[in-house]
């Protein structure tokens, strides 16, 4: 009695911390803990393998370290890789021109459409809004084949536009954006509307400065899909492949290169944790506060 | 002049109607604009493609001919004369039943334990659940899973003495699904999950103030009370991604038991597609398959979107 009386007058306080018992963090940090290494040793153990020398690969029984560490691996990735008749640096180049356009300008596209099919009301919203969400579910093998055809009678086949122009258009970053966009409350974009203000203006200046967390997630999103483009069934010359078109296929030749296919994982694994730790830092840093509520 | 029935008055006419149509899209020419480049994208790469494909499931189509028009005997073969894809609905099924819902509920489960924390510990915390869908290793699971004494899996239960020999958990038929199901539900915590992430950020902080105020005790009444009533957007997208995930996995039992699978254990329904579209080349009787899937997550859609808009408002 006397505790929930004192429990009370703690949840008076309008601190948000007030009901909160230290009881309950403690117990939800440990079953996230523990729920993380299972999540993590998968992880865990494909990097210990990169750094494993080859004949340690197979021992017996298996060891959950590496005894004596070594990036030869990772040398022998390179080497493989710089075999090619193009040099390195084309591989480089190739990923970063795919990955930063088809990140830009999707994000880009997404988030304006999104914001048209979320807040305006127009003659064909409706079977737009239900064509995206069809998109996401009609999942058939036979579209790549279509795709494919599509991209030939555009002659786009083993040019840079094959890979980058059908990453653009995703259904899923608009699906995302806009069921995000449509939380903003009406007040808000009428008020801009009031002050003279054009859709364009509105779009980018009052709605999308308040969308950071979904934004971030979807940057995140689509440089993940960007970075993993493989390139192999679009493009067929040397020089238009991506780094991790390249490093997977160093990777399969077999047993003996068990230990680069380890090495080529980790090292395409990089650039999408990179991005994703810039872009989660963004999205926790977000306070809320939108000031009007409907 | 023509007569007009007395039903017909303060009715527009079709003429009219279209006028009234024109003029709105006239006046909506902003809407449309900043809609183009998506649609046009869009349009070429996405509804192209699918509106191409449709017709394929009533064809004969192996690629190399022109698809020939054999009406519904796909599907009548389909549901009557292939045993493995009637094995494989069932497959999916349990497969679906055991990974959708669990990881729908594990990914907000996370999301919101995790809003809960320091913001660095968000950060890592985050990354570590979301990291599987970012790099997900077959190939150490391969080595988990391995049959021989050299898996971590069997290693680990050998020395501690609750089992005598090797279990094979890639090919022994009492094991398949159970370690697939292990494994998807491992990297599931993927485009839902981030974004139920992204909504709980944008959760307004005076909101659980002004909730502290009005009397609400504990985490659970604050998230029954104020965080799914505002997180509405966000869970439909996490149902939609984990409907698609759960009902078309198929790579992870091809990468990790092998294709087919120990007496079709792990075949799904999309790895029934694969087989047929890729290994085979019947690309019409693979348009089939994935057209029954495609209805069937359609329909559940519709279902969990009736069941979310219920609760939402």
């Amino acid at each position: 009695m006397a505790q929930s009386m004192v429990n009370t007058e703690k949840l008076k306080a309008s601190n948000k911390q007030a009901g909160r018992k230290i009881g309950g963090t403690v117990a939800i940090l440990v079953f996230l803990i523990v729920l993380g290494l299972f999540m993590l040793f998968p992880i865990y153990l494909m990097i210990v393998m990169a750094i494993k020398p080859v004949e340690e690969l197979f021992i017996f029984p298996p060891k959950l370290h590496a005894i004596n560490p070594t990036l030869n691996n990772f040398k022998d990735m390179f080497e493989v890789m710089h075999q090619n008749r193009v040099p390195f640096s084309r591989y480089v180049f190739n990923s970063v021109l795919v990955t930063a356009t088809v990140t830009i300008l999707q994000c880009f596209f997404a988030s304006m459409a999104a914001f048209v099919l979320a807040k305006c009301k127009f003659p064909g919203n409706k079977i737009l809004n239900s064509i995206i969400v069809v998109a996401l579910l009609y999942q058939s093998n036979v579209i790549y084949i279509m795709q494919y055809i599509v991209m030939a009678k555009l002659h786009m086949i083993d040019t840079y536009w094959a890979l980058i122009l059908p990453a653009i258009a995703s259904p899923m970053g608009l699906f995302l954006m806009r069921q995000s966009i449509g939380q903003v409350p009406d007040a808000m974009i009428e008020a801009a509307k009031v002050d003279g203000a054009g859709l364009f203006r509105i779009c980018w200046q009052i709605v999308m400065p308040n969308q950071k967390p979904a934004l971030m997630t979807l940057i995140i999103f689509a440089f993940q899909a960007a970075w993993n483009i493989q390139s192999g069934t679009v493009v067929f010359q040397e020089q238009y492949k991506t780094l991790t078109t390249v490093a997977t296929q160093a990777a399969s030749a077999g047993l003996a290169r068990a230990g680069v296919a380890m090495a080529a994982q980790v090292f395409v694994f990089i650039p999408p944790i990179v991005v994703f730790m810039l872009a989660q830092r963004q999205v926790i840093e977000t306070m809320a506060h939108s000031g009007i509520k409907d | 002049m023509a007569k007009i029935a007395a039903e017909d008055i303060g009715k527009r006419t079709k003429q009219e109607e279209r006028r009234m149509m024109w003029h709105s899209v006239k006046q909506n020419k902003a809407c449309y604009l900043m809609l183009a480049p998506f649609m046009l994208f869009f349009l070429v790469f996405t509804i192209v493609p699918v509106v191409m494909s449709l017709p394929m499931g009533f064809t004969d189509f192996n690629m190399a001919q022109a698809p020939k028009f054999i009406g519904l005997s796909n599907y009548t073969t389909l549901f009557l004369s292939d045993k493995i894809f009637v094995k494989s609905i069932r497959v999916t099924i349990v497969f679906a039943l055991f990974t959708g819902p669990l990881s729908y509920v594990l990914c907000f489960l996370l999301a919101w334990l995790i809003n809960e924390l320091h913001p660095k510990l968000k950060t890592l915390f985050t990354l570590i659940f979301y990291a599987p869908s970012m790099a997900p290793v077959y190939t150490t699971w391969q080595m988990i899973f391995s049959g021989d004494m050299n898996g971590y899996a069997n290693s680990f239960l050998i020395n501690l003495g609750l089992a005598n020999s090797p279990i094979q958990w890639l090919t022994d038929a009492n094991y398949v699904l159970g370690v697939t199901i292990i494994v998807q539900l491992w990297i599931s915590l993927g485009a839902g999950f981030l974004a139920l992430r992204a909504g709980f950020q944008n959760i307004d902080r005076s909101m659980y103030e002004a909730g502290a105020i009005e009397g609400i005790r504990n985490r659970w009444q604050e998230l029954i009370y104020i965080v799914i009533p505002s997180m509405g957007p966000q869970l439909m997208f996490a149902a939609v991604m984990q409907i698609v995930s759960s009902f078309t996995a198929g790579t992870v039992a091809q990468n990790l038991v092998g294709f087919p699978s120990t007496d079709y254990k792990a075949h799904t329904i999309m790895t029934h597609a694969f087989d047929y579209g890729w290994v085979r080349y019947e690309m019409g009787y693979a348009s089939a398959i994935c057209m029954i899937l495609f209805v069937v997550m359609y329909l559940l859609n519709k279902l969990i979107s009736k069941v979310l808009s219920k609760y939402m408002d």
